[in-house]
This record gives C-alpha cells, structure tokens and sequence, in this order.
C-alpha cells in the first residue's frame, strides 16, 4: 500500500483525451512529473485536488479514494498544492495568505468568533505564531505584513509554498515553482524542499521544466506525453530512456514527426 | 495638542450654534463634520472616544430637543449604516455582488409588520393581533432569524454565480420580494399588498422617553452590535475565508476553505443586519409599503459601500452617513435654497431665475447631483473614501 496511489485515471475535454490511463504512485520523498507542454501534468494535479472531477479510475490517499471530494475535504486529509501561475490572495498580506491555508485546520464556529471565546483567543495566537514560524522557513520573515501583490516574484513563489504548508499536508504537490527563478533562486528552492522532506516526512510531487533541477533533487521520475505515462524511474535511467528522448527532442526522420 | 483643542472646540461649538440655529442645514452639517474630525484627527484615544460618546449619546440627543428632525436624519443614518455594514460583509469582504440586497430589509420590515398590527387578524382570525409592544424586542431577533434564512435560500441557488450572473441573479431576487410584497394580497391576504400595513405597534419607551430618542438611541445600540460583530468576523478564520473567496474563488477552495459554507454564511450574516433594521424601521415608521423597498435602494446602499471604500467599517459607516445626508438634506436644503432664488426674482447675469422652464426645477437635479458625486468618486477616488487597511500585526514572538 503506498500513501498516495493513482491507478488507471483518464479523463477526457470533450473528444480530447487529456490523460489516458495513468499510474502514478509516492509514498516519501520528491517524485517529479515532467512532460512537454499539454501532457497532462497539471490536468493530473487538479484531478489529485479534487478541482477536475476524473472520467475513470481510482485515486487513493492514506487508502482512502479522495475522488468525489470536495477540494477543502482533500485539504483537509492531507493533500495540498501551489499553482503553475501563482494563485495568492494579492490584496491579503502574506501573513494572512498563511493564514487561510491553516483554515482547515481551524475548529472554530461562528459562536466562537462572536463571543471571543477562550478556544478562539488560544486559537488565533496559536495560528499567528505558527503562520509566522512558516514565513521564517521560507525567508518571508520580514514581509509578514506586506500585501502578497507587492511582494517581488520569487518571494510571491515562496509564500505560496508557505501558504501550502499551512494546511500540514503529508503531500505536497508543486506546480513548476522554480518557473521564472534564477538559477541561484532555484537551487535555493529545492534545498529547502530538501530540507522540507527530511523534517517532515512531506512527501512532495513536483512538476518541473527545469530539468537540471529535476534531475537533482528527484527520487523518482514520472514522464508524461500527450497524456499518457511513456517512462517513470530513477532520474537517470529516464534520462536516457529513447522514448522520453523522442518526446522532448522528437527524432531524425522527418517521417515520424509529430503535429 | 491644537489638534485635540481643535476637536473639542469645533465639537462644542457646532452643536452650540445648532441649538441656536435650528433650521440651518449648514450648521447640523459642521455638527457632523467635526464627529468625523473628532474620529479622524490625531488625538489621544481617550480623548476621541469621550468626544464621539458625548457627541452621540448627549449632544445628538439634545440637538433633537431643538430640531426633531434631525433626530430622524441621525435614526436614518444609524438605518442605513447598519444596511451598509451588512451589504459590506457580502460585496466588500466575499466579493459577491448582491443587487436585491434591501429585499432582506423588507423581510425583517415585514415579520413584525404583520404581526404588530391588526392585520394579521386577517390572516389568522381571531382578534388576538396586534401583539403588545413588547414583542418587539423578540421580534428584533425573529426578523434578524428570519433574513438570515432568507439570505440563505437566496445563497442556495446562486453558489455556482458570479460577477455579472450573480448580480443579475440576486437583482431578480430583490424585485421577486417587492413583487410578491405587492400581490401577496390575494388569494390570503398576507401584506396588504400596495396599500401597505398600519397601524404598526410600537414597544413602550422605558423612562417615557420620546419615540424620536428612543429610535435614534435604539438604533445607534443596534450599529455598536454590528460593527462589533462585524470587527470580530473581519479579524477571524471566517473574515479571512471570505476575503480569500474574494480575491481567488479557487485558490481558496484549494487551500482548504470549504466554499459552499463559507458563502452561505456570508449571505446570512449579511441579511441577518437588514432584518433587525426592517423591524426597528417598520415600528418606526407606523406604516409601511412595498415602496420601501424598490430597486433603487438597493443600489443606494451599495453605492454607500462603494463610496465609502470596499471592504471597510469606516467606510460602510461614513459612505452610508454622507450618501443619507446627502439625499436628505444637502440635496433637499439645494432644491428649497434654488427655489427660494426663484421666488425671489433674482438675476443671474442679466438672467431671472424666475423663467427658468419648470423642467429645470431645482428638485429635479437632486439624483443628477448624487450622479454626478458618484462618477467623480470612481474617477479621483475608486478605492473609496475610507479603503480598507490591512490590519497589520505585532510581530513579537
């Protein structure tokens, strides 16, 4: 049994087949998910989120099926995300971004907002020291209170991973958050994923085009094409696999060339 | 310290110069000016907050001795301050655009419209209505219950809306309780229909104090609850989810906030405001009618939010002060003023005023001028005049 297990998930736009039939399992560590542009990969995350509903096959958390919940139920069982086109609450500060991702987390009723109630003073001291310990591990110490809009983009990158570790999920689920980062930012990033996983035991599946850093920091590799799973392994072996190879690169004889 | 001196003095002295001049529009409005000076300026704390408890609690009081009607301007205000904070709650911090909004101050104006008054001797027979006085304390928070529901069956059907379908979703709900206000008189005659309910039952003032006073007093006690709940919901796990539905309906729901529940909770909160309002109104009023309740006033409380910055308590309260003010006294004193010129015979340039057509009657600008004030915000001024501010925390660990 593995933490987090896809088995045979297909799902379809209309006549178009986003993902055909796909595996995919984590159980610890960074599994990284690459594949070129519209292989499926982030049609993949929003089916483990509970956003996309998936036309056939299981998915499994903790060995519970986590298809048919709504996203805030996934969240709450452990399972939460960035976004490939960074999704904060701009006119929020970063602190409060924070914040939100520990909503579920938050075992308050209205009564208790209402009536200040000795559980919600506890609970939003308790919330604010650990929101602000978040920052501090991804750097945003300083910026706990600027508006997330104004925050440069790499830090917006980081703030949205502390927004997600908010929540204490097992698994993480990372869309592309070196994209537009430095080679220096980026190889930061992936020290404190690192650093993430050891402390925690996060389990963590990234999506990535950065493939020096993919190749770095994955344990284990998942290739996607045209929505189907062509290879999945050690970094190195995928590396080298001639079907991964044709899919980035395509091959030499013009014949064979894809649309 | 000038500053301090200042406030004191322009809070003393207006409402000195407004018990001695009664009817000026001009010195009631210094009296306002200088509560938000009092609010705004850099005073201690102390000291700003006895201003604004003197001004509100004693000198407002007594500005009414002279000038009753005043009293029912400050009780309009108190009204529609605490209509603004509701609607604020639902537009400002869920960003979910309700265009029926007033529809949730009819329900509450209706619950204990119908049961204060002989009418529902109709509906239920007997002779056992109108109830006494003192359930209307009760029905304070029947018909803040009853708009909470309300504002949840309207939530039900709209989850899946936004923006513009949403707004257009929740226009037809306002007009669908007017209209059902108005032809609920057949088959059962439940609201009279356009004839409108009255007498409504008033509750006995305590101490034999005036109605006008104890409506004013009654309603600025109901504002002070508000903002309070307002506050706690703002600076909460709740306040929060709210505005993250705002600002990234999906991020949101990623991140854990459970959306359907979120919204309901914001469309009953919101509504639960206006239905105290609409019984304090109805028995204040004595007597009301669908007309009430149209359209327009609905957009006149969200442009009360609008102006007075998204989002904002200071805002909701100063945008709901000065859009009241201004519909009932600037505007009106800007009509009687013009036309007192024209009955005058004065010239302007060469030009009696006195043969201006009748369609450029000064009465008439008054929505024009409101327009007019409206399109000028937006352009110099779209966050508002109070925006909202993020709160800023004590980083000490």
């Amino acid at each position: 049994m593995h933490l987090f297990e896809a088995r045979g998930v297909t799902k379809r736009f209309g006549g178009l087949t986003a993902l055909h039939a796909v595996d995919f399992a984590v159980d610890r560590g960074i599994s990284s998910i690459i594949g070129p542009n519209g292989a499926g990969k982030t049609t993949l995350f929003n089916i483990f989120t509970g956003l996309y509903s998936a036309d056939e096959g299981t998915v499994t958390f903790r060995d519970r099926s986590i298809l048919g919940r709504r996203p805030d139920q996934i969240t709450a069982l452990g399972i939460c995300r960035t976004f490939q086109n960074i999704r904060l609450f701009a006119n929020m500060t970063a602190i409060e971004n924070v914040l939100v991702g520990m909503n579920s987390r938050i075992a308050l009723g209205l009564w208790d907002v209402l009536s200040h109630s000795p559980g919600f003073r506890r609970t939003e001291t308790a919330v604010a020291a650990r929101a602000l310990a978040l920052l501090e591990r991804v750097g945003l110490q300083a910026n706990a209170n600027d508006v997330a809009r104004n925050l440069p983009y790499g830090d917006r990158r980081r703030l949205e991973l502390a927004r997600a570790l908010a929540s204490e999920p097992a698994l993480l689920l990372l869309d592309e958050p070196t994209a537009g980062m430095t080679q220096g930012e980026a190889g930061a990033l992936m020290r404190l994923l690192r650093g993430l996983v050891a402390d925690l035991g996060l389990a963590i599946i990234l999506i990535e085009h950065n493939m020096r850093v993919v190749m770095e920091v994955s344990d284990w590799v998942t290739v996607l094409d045209h929505g189907e799973r062509i290879a999945e392994g050690a970094p190195r072996e995928v590396q080298e696999n001639p079907r991964v190879i044709e899919a980035y690169l395509g091959t030499r004889s013009p014949g064979r060339r894809r649309a | 310290m000038i500053q301090s001196l200042l406030a004191v003095a322009l809070t003393g002295v207006s409402a000195f110069a407004v018990a001695v001049y009664p009817r000026s529009v001009l010195v009631f409005l210094l009296f306002q000016g200088s509560i938000l000076f009092a609010y705004r300026a850099r005073i201690p704390d102390w000291l700003r907050w006895s201003l604004l408890v003197a001004a509100l609690l004693v000198l407002m009081p007594a500005i009414g001795y002279y000038n009753g009607y005043y009293l029912e301007v400050a009780t309009q205000v108190g009204i529609f301050v605490a209509l603004a904070l509701g609607l604020n709650i639902v537009v400002g911090l869920a960003g979910l655009l309700d265009l029926g909004y007033v529809a949730f101050f009819a329900v509450g104006a209706y619950s204990w419209a119908i049961v204060g008054s002989p009418h529902a001797n109709v509906i239920f027979g007997g002779e056992s209505f109108p109830l006494a006085g003192g359930w209307f304390y009760l029905f304070l928070l029947v018909g803040l219950g009853v708009a909470a529901l309300t504002g949840v069956l309207l939530g039900l059907p709209v989850l899946r809306l936004h923006g513009d379908y949403l707004a257009v979703v929740t226009l037809g709900f306002g007009e669908v309780i007017r209209v059902l206000a108005n032809n609920l008189d057949k088959p059962i005659n439940f609201t009279n229909g356009p004839k409108g309910i009255t007498p409504i039952s008033r509750p006995p003032t305590p101490l034999g104090l005036p109605y006008g006073e104890y409506f004013y007093f009654l309603a600025l006690l109901i504002v002070i609850v508000v903002v309070l709940v307002n506050r706690r919901l703002e600076n909460s796990h709740i306040g929060r989810a709210w505005e993250a539905i705002r600002e990234d309906e999906l991020a949101a729901r990623a991140m854990g906030v459970p959306l359907v529940r979120m919204k309901l909770m914001a469309f009953a909160c919101g509504a639960s405001f206006a239905g105290i309002m609409g019984v304090l109104f109805s028995a204040k009023q004595i007597f009301i009618n669908p007309e009430s309740f149209t359209f327009l006033e609905s957009i006149g409380v969200l442009a009360m939010v609008i102006l007075g910055g998204m989002g904002s308590i200071p805002g909701a309260i100063l945008g709901a002060t000065v859009v009241t003010v201004l519909n009932l006294q600037v505007l009106k004193g800007f009509s009687l003023w013009l036309n007192e010129l024209k009955n005058a015979g004065v010239t302007v340039l060469g030009y009696s005023l006195a043969d201006l057509p009748t369609q450029f009657e000064p009465a008439k600008y008054e929505r024009m001028v409101f327009g007019i004030i409206l399109v000028l915000m937006m352009i110099y001024r779209p966050q508002g005049i109070f925006p909202a501010r993020r709160r800023q925390r004590e980083m000490t660990q």
